[in-house]
């Protein structure tokens, strides 16, 4: 049942990126509940106006590079995944390619499963290097959410995401102990084509939606390598607020102290495809040799990838190489909700 | 749509790919073909590091046709640490940030969208470096 | 080579001319050279224009207007330098004058600016700078001029006040040219006090662009005397040089060297000095480009070309008056027809018309007209018929 190539794989290079911009839980509150609201994160991480998935990705990309320290040219797939690419129809994933100097001898292609595309970007890494197509590929989970005007969704829907290259085990910093993924026709979260904002489900993300997939996932994934929640030193979730995480990891039996390092939404929201993705470059960036890690992502529609890193003495060394996840969180200016709807365009101006 | 002119200059504008002549060792961006310097050819290709100061800026108030959306910006000439001077847009800084010699670094932005339904322009933009520069050794 | 006069001139008002189209604005000037020159019919013209294209939807200017005043058939073509396309008209026509091609050349600059709006405007004059390295980045042609400006003044440690004496000058010179765009007195405070365009150039810093045609006529010295009541002006010189587009393709930004090839060139053509110019119509696009002039020009060291604005060297009373009708800044800055305003006011100082502006003893006039940031520039160096 594990999802494991026969050559063993693993994270040569990882990079975050999260844009500088800030709106306080509070400014939402204030615009929409006149102060009573009380938000679930203290404040979302917002794009600039020069800033979308496929420059966001570009960055983060450079950050893997370096910390992967190999020849742009020998990554063989570029694969970025998204809800929110710049094109409907033109891949992010080209751009990016091409920007980093990893074309044209690469496969490249864009994926979505909302908040889980980065994942299973990651896990298609796994199986083309694991396979021997390659010796390394880049996955990247980088979202700019949109949350519709005046909906809970807009104290949370926020920008940012990470990359990882993948490849040989024998030169990660990170080596993937196996995978798993579950998947259901679950619809508690969706959007149709030519509409700007998602619909959702409310109350029906939670249960049968989140936890049932993240729970599924985790337990299932952990049964087949035989590790416990005490194998870990930290565990990271999809964060779509802090709430979910917290109440997952308590079930599966995880302590506070495994989930904190990767809990960044109190601070930048859900960075949807990026959220789990940045938990754990957040982890990788204190993580020490031996430390084992599992991450575990979800996607609405529904389906959650969980993945078991056991980490190497190569991650000391290597994660010099790139501004750590901190700084990027560290990096804001606070904006209004004013500033925030010119930059994310939600003024018509016709 | 001006599709094949940006097409065109992508390597450049992606990646600060310029040129270093030959004969003399100018390095030149952006690529040019005939060194200024010298005025022999030169195709070599050389990538520039993206790093510079700020030798003048401007912040712009009245934009030109498809820059409304980012005004106030501020543009800049930069001095690439490598010699050349080049144009470009400051970002993720604050006006009262800025000053002539600041050191800045190459990140790649959305130059302009050509409308709502055109293509979207990337290249490069400067921002205050993330970090202190630190010497590596590989 | 022959010698080659200037027997004639002829502008309209620079203004926002709602109901003048661009080739109506291009006939009221030339009929009215043609008339000041006494003539009815002439070999060729030349027409100074940048934005006919961009901004009017015409293009072929060349043949519209010859056809247009009533000369169809003749030898007509448009010449575009960017904001130095009408001395560039000049330039061909006393190349094609003097070197006895042509008889008689009608040149006119022409330019009709408020058929559109802001944005699409602004777009226009970006064009001047180079598209693919600077325009592209949101450059706007005001903004590369306070790149310059920015320098300068970090430089030379020279504050943005020090500049308003370029303006005070240029709108107490329009005061009384009926012609100007802007016809109000401005003073240092309001100077300073003035809406930011693109720090640190603010309004005052800019010249106005409107609506206008200026146009000249032009024979060979030998024949002059025969036409127009005998107010002839003689060319002295005609030279134009180039940089490069962009400013950071520049060894030196702070240096207009083709301003200085040009100037030096035109000194050496007509024999002279620059002390012995006694008016200078300066290309004061903004108060920048009047210091960086002075400065390659000759008339001032480097980095101290502002400081013949504060000492009053620049007024009509001073060592070296510039922009004597009011200037690019309040005269207006149509801008492809700005380099035969300047040659027109030069010969209205030297024919004794300049009204209330009148220097005295005027002898050797010098229009000085530049494309985009300096690339092209293109120097007339005139003298008064005895």
């Amino acid at each position: 049942m594990l999802l494991k190539p026969n050559r063993d794989v693993g994270i040569i290079g990882y990079g975050a990126y999260l844009p500088r911009y800030r709106l306080p839980g509070s400014e939402v509150d204030r615009v929409w509940k006149d102060g009573q609201g009380g938000s679930p994160v203290r404040e979302k991480a917002v794009p600039g106006p020069d800033e979308d998935t496929a420059t966001m990705s570009i960055e983060a990309a450079r950050n893997a590079l370096a910390r992967a320290g190999i020849d742009p040219s020998q990554i063989r797939a570029v694969w970025v995944g998204s809800e929110s690419h710049p094109y409907a129809v033109k891949p992010t994933s080209t751009i990016v390619a091409e920007a980093i100097g990893a074309v044209p001898a690469t496969q490249a292609a864009d994926w979505e499963f909302a908040c889980k595309a980065g994942t299973e970007a990651f896990q298609a890494a796994m199986a083309y290097v694991g396979s021997g197509m390659a010796n390394y590929a880049l996955a990247i989970g980088m979202d700019t959410a949109q949350g519709r005007p005046g909906d809970a969704l807009e104290y949370t829907a926020g920008a940012g995401g990470a990359a990882f290259i993948v490849g040989p085990a024998e030169e990660a910093a990170a080596v993937v102990e196996g995978s798993f993924s579950y998947v259901t026709d679950t619809p508690d979260f969706f959007r149709r084509p030519y509409q700007h904002y998602p619909q959702h489900g409310s109350r029906f993300t939670g249960d049968p939606a989140y936890f049932k997939h993240v729970l599924a996932s985790a337990q299932q994934l952990m049964e087949a390598l035989g590790t416990t929640p005490q194998d870990y030193a930290a565990a990271v979730f999809h964060q779509p607020n802090p709430k979910f995480p917290e109440r997952a990891a308590r079930l599966l039996g995880f302590e506070p102290e495994q989930t904190k390092e990767g809990l960044l939404c109190p601070m930048v929201g859900n960075t949807y495809a990026g959220s789990s993705m940045l938990g754990l470059t957040a982890i990788l960036d204190t993580a020490k040799p031996g430390d084992r890690v599992l991450i575990v992502s979800f996607g609405s529609g529904a389906g959650s990838d969980a993945i078991s890193l056991g980490v190497t003495d190569r991650i000391e060394d290597r994660r010099e190489h790139a501004p750590r996840t901190a700084i990027y969180v560290e990096r804001r200016k606070e904006i209004d909700y004013g500033t925030y709807v010119r930059y994310r365009r939600k003024l018509h101006m016709h | 749509m001006n599709i094949p002119r940006h097409w065109r200059l992508q390597n450049q504008r992606y990646s600060m790919v310029g040129e270093v002549c030959n004969r003399c060792g100018a390095k030149l961006f952006p690529p040019r073909d005939v060194c200024p310097e010298c005025t022999k050819p030169a195709y070599e290709p050389y990538t520039f590091s993206g790093n510079g100061r700020v030798y003048s800026y401007s912040t712009i108030f009245q934009a030109p046709a498809g820059y409304e959306d980012f005004v106030p910006y501020t543009v800049a000439l930069v001095e690439l640490d490598e010699g050349p001077l080049v144009t470009g847009q400051l970002t993720d800084v604050d006006q009262d940030e800025i000053e002539i010699g600041m050191p800045v670094e190459m990140v790649t932005r959305k130059l302009r969208e050509e409308g709502e339904d055109g293509l979207i322009v990337y290249g490069y933009k400067f921002r205050k470096p993330l970090l202190e520069p630190v010497a590596l050794d590989r | 080579m022959r010698d080659v006069s200037i027997i004639g001139i002829g502008q309209t008002a620079v203004a926002e001319h709602w109901d003048r189209s661009l080739r109506h604005l291009a006939a009221d000037a030339v009929l009215a050279a043609m008339k000041d020159a006494g003539i009815e019919m002439a070999d060729a013209l030349y027409v100074g224009n940048m934005l006919s294209g961009l901004l009017t939807g015409q293009e072929h200017l060349g043949a519209l207007i010859a056809d247009f005043v009533g000369l169809r058939g003749i030898e007509a073509i448009k010449v575009e330098a960017a904001c130095g396309s009408g001395a560039a008209a000049l330039r061909m026509g006393y190349a094609a004058v003097a070197g006895g091609l042509q008889d008689t050349v009608i040149v006119c600059g022409v330019e009709k600016m408020t058929d559109t709006v802001n944005a699409e405007t602004t777009t226009g004059l970006a064009m001047a700078a180079d598209a693919d390295y600077e325009s592209i980045h949101g450059l706007t042609f005001v903004s590369i001029n306070a790149l310059l400006m920015r320098r300068y003044m970090y430089e030379y440690g020279v504050e943005h006040a020090d500049f308003a004496h370029f303006t005070v000058n240029a709108h107490a010179n329009a005061a009384a040219n009926p012609n100007a765009l802007f016809r109000n007195r401005v003073t240092v405070e309001q100077f300073v006090r003035a809406r930011m365009v693109a720090d640190p150039i603010n309004l005052l810093d800019s010249s106005g662009i409107g609506d206008g045609a200026a146009a000249v006529v032009l024979c060979p010295t030998s024949v002059a005397k025969e036409y127009g009541n005998g107010q002839a002006v003689h060319i002295r010189a005609s030279s134009m040089a180039t940089d490069a587009v962009a400013v950071h393709d520049r060894p030196d930004p702070l240096w207009l060297s083709a301003v200085e090839a040009s100037s030096f060139k035109a000194y050496q053509q007509a024999g002279v000095v620059p002390g012995d110019i006694d008016l200078f119509e300066v290309h004061d696009a903004f108060t920048i480009m009047s210091a960086l002039s002075l400065e390659a020009a000759g008339y001032a060291e480097r980095g101290k070309g502002v400081w013949l604005g504060r000492s009053g060297d620049i007024t009509r009373d001073g060592r070296i008056p510039i922009c004597t009708m009011g200037g690019l800044k309040a005269r207006g800055h149509p801008v492809g027809a700005t380099g035969v305003y300047q040659v027109v006011e030069v010969a209205q100082q030297l024919r004794g018309e300049a009204g209330q502006n009148q220097l005295p003893n005027v002898r050797l006039g010098m229009a000085q007209n530049i494309g985009g940031s300096g690339a092209t520039v293109i120097t007339h160096i005139l003298e008064a018929h005895d």
